[in-house]
């Protein structure tokens, strides 16, 4: 038989494993704030940055904070300094990315339902086939569709404008849309359709009435993942548009590589800020439905 | 008329035949049980009547009207679905009157339907609630109650209790047994539990791989199973199916199994036969129910054996014993307030008015 622990001995061993559940604990933090200040350290430097003067960024101070607040950076890359021709500044194309945003997010987010919804709840012969070729379009490279496509905005008569982004864009995210919502309906019970279809209800009313009310999280889902593509994407939007009907990202490129004169570092990363400002915003406002709809499997009803 | 008739239908998906040649007629009133184990074709059966499938071969008649081709909406049925199937995203109201909205029914008598009908399932307070907030007895009662306000001609049920807990189940079956009883409503019900046929139909239609092996009343299908396929599957434990043959003399026929060394006769002269045919040598299964085997002795005609037990199941109010006869297994039911001792030889006494016999190659009730 095993001899019987003593208190004191007991007292003893539960001292012990406090300290080193403390200990561990100040570890897990140490390496925690470790990773969060690698992460944060390019944005503190670019913020800094944009906040001070060409002078004492001259003096090599990277890490320091401004001597103080001067927001003329900002106001340079947003608006321009006022001359005429070579001024680029990013507003004009800020719009031009919402105008593109806009719609492509809109349209390739509701095809994708309706997409989904049909793969899922009104299945036919070859479906599977639709849905593993829509698949198929989420894994081919963009680069190789540059050509064909740039033909077809052609013909369409829409190439280098605002639309033409549009429509490539919202055809280029169907694929992912399509994958999201199929997905999702999947796992909506399909007793649900059938007992509207005997209530009376038809494909759109189904859709709209009974379905899309309880999409708001693969909405979410779908909506941050095709704003965040669409507004940051270069490829298309370098290819398909130049001069005045470009999006911000390509303006931000030009603006950065192309100045002639000397490398302005504030206004820079001021206009990089702002171009990434509002996706930032789009994380903040619905980053919470996000991981709750990534994660949400099964539709409690 | 015949509310509800099903004529030679057929449903295969691709290759797979899943219907074959169904035929089923419903009187008015009338609560008709599918029963049958997953994948036998119950379901999709009453997929068909409803219209949310379509037929390969054959008719469906409602009120006389063939309906094979019309719309779900419009065949006047109205469905109740294992999930309850209610819209999340409305309430208990929405959810009531969707289809009568849909049937552009005027608003003064969606409103009085709607008040009628909640106060009779007793769901008046819940209107305003959404279904994730409702327990699944109230879910199970809306799902009803939307059903019911559409006034159908048939009521579908697609497994509606197999979702509960075993309380509530038997709860929710009085409580539908209560309502049929109320309304004399014509109703079709899919399940694969028993009891839940046994309670509830006026008729079971028992279903095995696409074919209805019987449909009658659940007395008769209790009592005189039409074939071995319905003697197994009703009855828990289920019949005991003893192998062995008809022999005859002069005077009298008699069962005898297939061990010969045993060699216990069992006269079967008061047995009613389907029709008249040879039974001298006929091989058969001689069907007796657990709770037909008596431990004393209960009617003039019970006959007598001497049998081992060599295993006892207590399950609380019975128990379920295994005897050995003739090396097959025969179980019998007992109260638990009996003893009975293992490896010991025992008197029993069959129940012979009780007993069914099947042929044992086309395992049809002779």
């Amino acid at each position: 038989m095993q001899a019987k622990t003593s208190l004191a001995a007991y007292t003893q061993l539960e001292k012990k494993s406090k300290v080193t559940n403390m200990l561990l604990r100040w570890f897990l933090y140490f390496v925690l704030i470790l990773f969060a200040s690698y992460f944060i350290f390019p944005l503190y430097v670019m913020i800094v940055t944009s906040l001070k003067t060409m002078e004492e960024i001259r003096q090599g101070t990277l890490l320091t904070l401004p001597s103080e607040l001067n927001f003329d950076s900002w106001a340079v890359a947003w608006e321009g300094r006022g001359y005429g021709a070579g001024d680029t500044f990013l507003k004009p194309y800020f719009w031009n990315s919402i105008k593109m945003v806009v719609p492509a997010v809109f349209f390739s987010t509701f095809i994708g339902a309706m997409t989904g919804y049909v793969l899922t709840k009104w299945r036919f012969k070859g479906d599977s086939w639709v849905f593993l070729f829509l698949l198929f379009g989420c894994f081919i490279p963009f680069q190789a569709i540059l050509l064909p496509m740039a033909r077809t905005l052609g013909v369409l008569g829409i190439s280098n404008s605002i639309l033409g982004l549009v429509v490539v864009h919202t055809v280029y995210g169907i694929p992912f849309t399509t994958l999201f919502f199929r997905n999702y309906y999947v796992s909506v019970p399909t007793e649900l359709v059938k007992a509207a279809r005997i209530d009376g209800a038809g494909f759109f009313k189904i859709f709209f009435k009974i379905l899309l009310p309880i999409s708001a999280p693969i909405i979410v889902v779908t909506v941050i993942w095709q704003f965040t593509q669409i507004w940051n994407d270069f490829l298309f939007g370098s290819t398909f548009s130049f001069g005045k009907a470009a999006p911000i990202q390509v303006a931000l490129n030009n603006m950065v590589l192309s100045s002639t004169s000397v490398k302005e570092y504030n206004v820079d990363m001021a206009s990089a800020i702002i171009a990434g400002i509002p996706t930032l915003i789009v994380y903040v406002l619905a980053g919470k439905y996000f991981i709750r709809g990534l994660t949400s499997g099964a539709v409690k009803g | 008329m015949k509310t509800l008739k099903i004529e030679d239908l057929s449903k295969n998906f691709g290759s797979t035949e899943v219907l074959k040649k169904i035929n089923l007629e419903i009187d008015e009133g009338n609560f008709l049980v599918l029963l049958g184990p997953s994948g036998c074709g119950k379901s999709t059966l009453l997929n068909i009547i409803a219209g949310l499938e379509t037929i390969n071969e054959g008719n469906v008649y409602i009120d006389d009207y063939n309906v094979s081709k019309v719309e779900p909406k419009d065949r006047n049925i109205a469905m109740v679905f294992q999930s309850y199937a209610l819209y999340p995203s409305m309430n208990v109201k929405e959810n009531m009157i969707f289809g009568l909205k849909q049937a552009k029914t005027s608003k003064e008598k969606i409103e009085e339907q709607l008040k009628k009908i909640s106060s009779f399932l007793q769901v008046d307070e819940l209107l305003n609630r959404k279904p994730s907030q409702l327990s699944g007895g109230q879910r199970q009662r809306v799902a009803i109650g939307r059903a019911l306000v559409r006034e159908p001609r048939i009521f579908l049920f697609d497994e509606p209790l197999s979702n509960l807990d075993a309380k509530l189940r038997i709860e929710m079956r009085r409580e539908i047994k209560k309502l049929h009883q109320k309304l004399k409503t014509t109703v079709v019900y899919v399940t694969h539990d028993q009891t839940e046929a046994m309670s509830l139909g006026t008729k079971i239609a028992i279903m095995n791989h696409g074919v209805i092996q019987q449909n009658e009343t659940p007395e008769i299908i209790y009592n005189k199973p039409s074939n071995t396929f319905v003697a197994d599957f009703i009855g828990s434990p289920s019949m005991n199916l003893i192998k062995g043959k008809l022999t005859q003399n002069s005077e009298n026929t008699f069962f005898v199994a297939k061990d010969e060394k045993n060699n216990i006769q069992i006269p079967i002269s008061n047995y009613e036969f389907k029709e008249k045919i040879e039974l001298n040598d006929r091989e058969v299964f001689l069907g007796i129910r657990p709770e037909h085997v008596y431990f004393k002795k209960t009617n003039d005609n019970d006959f007598e054996v001497k049998l081992t037990a060599n295993l006892s199941e207590y399950i609380g109010h019975e128990q379920i014993i295994t005897f050995n006869y003739s090396n097959q297994e025969m179980l019998a039911k007992f109260p638990s307030t009996i003893k009975i001792d293992l490896d010991k030889e025992m008197n029993l006494f069959l129940d012979l008015s009780q007993i069914s016999l099947f042929d044992k190659n086309s395992k049809e009730r002779i």
